[in-house]
């Protein structure tokens, strides 16, 4: 019994431990998920299809064109930043007074579009990148210096984002932004580039995110829907447009995941993901970190 | 048009409609119908709560319930889809009570009733995929040939039987629609999705309205999933439920025209016909190039035509009514 408990609690550590590792990721995609809602107050349903492309681009570019993974990721990064961007101004921009539901189908198109298209062009086999990082052991529990490596990248990014938006003019222009649209038109600020380079700042996250997961996962044409909704939900449960509710909202959902996996199947820690969302938007409905009015 | 002549209109066009499999008996085309008169339905269903600005993501879910419910009943318990359906269209029911009301009570709109709804399909897709061992997880199911009375199963093996099947469900769901269009209900969810406050201020309760209009459209779309089930004889996770079916509702709805009783129908129409037509063109070349088209549309849909191609039409036929005391 007791060599039984001993085992236990080994595995339960690695998995909490592997959680807080699959929390970074996560929370880096909820930030720039974030940071479009609060800033122009729209959700890219496609948002994990932009990170979808990037994988496809790192794949694309590291395995075809052999390219060092080094060298390749600040392209990709580039290239979903343009997409981003792009999105904005062919997509969003024209629906920016429509009525905010439109806004999201409208987006939940261009998932259709971004999914097939990459069905279309690249097929629907599972490529990798041929990468296998080593596995570090620590006494007896295993972990892969990939998700250690995301992890530190994420926390990088997410803190380049943060200092981005309180030490740089863009960054407090685009903050003041978030908490008055109109306002902020008459102080000068032209909002229509700010809309861009928000937009392309939120691109930038999800291509820096296609980074870290194509290190981890096979990259396939509906990759997306394996990490997207719960992305969003991870939004919702931190209050959308609050960066650190999503913050703490992905380290909660990352650790059920992790914790539901280790007890039962992966699908069940997804279940379990998703019907505490249910439960918490009834006794939370505005985020975790929203104060009761 | 007239109140009457638009009744005859409808007469004629259902009675072309009844006679059309005993006359016309290609089966190709018939099950192109069945499957275009299934899809309407569920996307009637669909509507029916869209219309009020409900959006919801949650559809994929209870369309899955309906089908999976009723399938699992039949082969294990070997209870007739007759009783099994009424079964599984309780449970979507229940379901779609147990999640809305508190959406409704604490106000939840929007984006964040989109993204609820949306946790609400992505359970159940994962639910269905983990009990594998019943289900037959994402692999797909098939309900057991019926060895005697094909009427208790619910099985027939003529596409026509099917085709009348499938016309009566998806008559009737637009018989439900008018119903909805007639009632008091339809004045406080128009005032609801207007402005909220407003309209409870004004005495319309808000939360008892929208459950019931989600309730009415739960179980219809559980019905649809069940009818889908029986016809196919085959069901996986992601045709039936899940958010790419949920989307696809969405996007059917909005081509046609959500606010116009046969939009959904249209939207089924063309949704539909333009899948067939690329796999016959293009044949397996062809994976993918549907839903890129469909997406596409979308968009642009969105865009240019937020009413969708019936509500523009019948708006452009429309005389330019000036307000009178008498309408």
């Amino acid at each position: 019994m007791q060599a039984f408990l001993d085992i236990f609690d080994i595995y339960l550590l690695e998995a909490v431990i592997n959680g807080i590792l699959l929390g970074g990721v996560l929370a880096l995609l909820a930030l720039g998920l974030n940071l479009i809602f609060g800033v122009i107050d729209v959700t890219w349903i496609c948002y994990a299809e932009l990170v979808m492309i990037g994988m496809y681009a790192m794949y694309f570019m590291v395995q075809y064109y052999g390219i060092s993974y080094f060298i390749a990721a600040p392209f990709t990064i580039l290239l979903v930043a343009l997409l981003g961007a792009a999105l904005h101004y062919l997509v969003i921009a024209p629906l920016l007074t429509a009525p905010p539901i439109n806004q999201l189908l409208a987006t939940g198109g261009v998932l259709f579009v971004l999914q097939s298209f990459a069905t279309v062009a690249f097929g629907i086999d599972f490529r990798n990148l041929g990468i296998r990082l080593p596995v570090l052991a620590l006494g007896d529990m295993n972990f892969s210096y990939a998700r250690l490596l995301s992890f530190i990248a994420a926390l990088v990014g997410m803190v380049a984002v943060y200092l981005f938006m309180t030490r740089t003019f863009t960054g407090t222009a685009i903050r003041a932004i978030a908490q008055d649209r109109q306002i902020m038109a008459l102080m000068g600020v032209d909002t229509k580039r700010m809309y861009i380079i928000t937009s392309a700042l939120g691109g930038a996250l999800a291509g820096l995110a296609a980074c870290l997961l194509v290190l981890q996962y096979d990259v396939h044409p509906f990759v997306g829907l394996s990490f997207g909704p719960i992305t969003f939900l991870i939004c919702v449960l931190g209050g959308l447009g609050n960066f650190i509710g999503g913050f703490i909202a992905a380290f909660v959902f990352a650790e059920i995941i992790s914790l539901g996996g280790l007890f039962s199947d992966l699908e069940w820690g997804y279940v379990l993901a998703f019907a505490f969302f249910i439960v918490m938007m009834f006794i939370r409905p505005a985020g975790l970190l929203s104060r009761r009015r | 048009m007239t109140r009457q002549a638009q009744l005859v209109a409808w007469a004629v066009g259902l009675a072309a409609l009844v006679a059309l499999p005993f006359v016309y008996r290609d089966p190709y085309h018939l099950h192109i119908l069945v499957l275009i008169l299934i899809w309407s339905f569920a996307y009637t269903s669909w509507s029916m709560m869209g219309r009020f600005g409900l959006v919801s993501l949650g559809h994929g879910g209870f369309m899955g319930i309906g089908a999976y419910v009723t399938a699992l009943l039949w082969n294990h318990l070997g209870l007739s889809p007759w009783i099994g359906i009424p079964i599984s269209m309780i449970a979507a029911g229940a379901l779609a009570l147990v999640v809305g009301y508190p959406c409704f009570r604490f106000r939840i709109t929007g984006h964040y009733f989109v993204l609820v709804t949306l946790a609400l399909s992505g359970i159940v897709l994962q639910v269905i995929t983990a009990t594998r061992d019943w289900t037959g997880g994402s692999l797909g199911y098939t309900p057991n040939r019926a060895a005697g009375n094909k009427l208790w199963a619910l099985q027939f093996d003529d596409k026509t039987t099917w085709y009348l099947v499938a016309l009566a469900v998806w008559f009737a769901g637009l018989v439900v629609w008018h119903w909805v269009d007639r009632s008091m209900s339809r004045f406080a969810l128009e005032a609801i999705s207007e402005d909220e406050d407003a309209a409870a201020a004004a005495g319309v309760d808000v939360t008892a309205e929208k459950l019931k209009i989600t309730l009415i459209s739960a179980l219809m779309t559980a019905l649809a999933g069940a009818i889908y089930c029986q016809y196919q004889m085959f069901i996986t996770p992601d045709t039936v439920s899940g958010i790419a079916v949920s989307l696809q509702m969405v996007f059917a709805a909005i081509v046609g025209g959500l606010f116009v009783s046969l939009g959904p129908t249209v939207g089924a129409i063309i949704t539909i016909l333009l899948a067939e037509s690329l796999r016959i063109g293009f044949g397996t070349k062809a994976v993918g190039w549907d839903n890129l088209v469909y997406g596409v549309l979308l968009v642009l849909f969105i865009i240019f035509l937020p009413k969708g191609i019936l509500g523009s039409l019948l708006e452009r036929l429309k005389p330019q009514r000036k307000p009178s005391p008498s309408s």
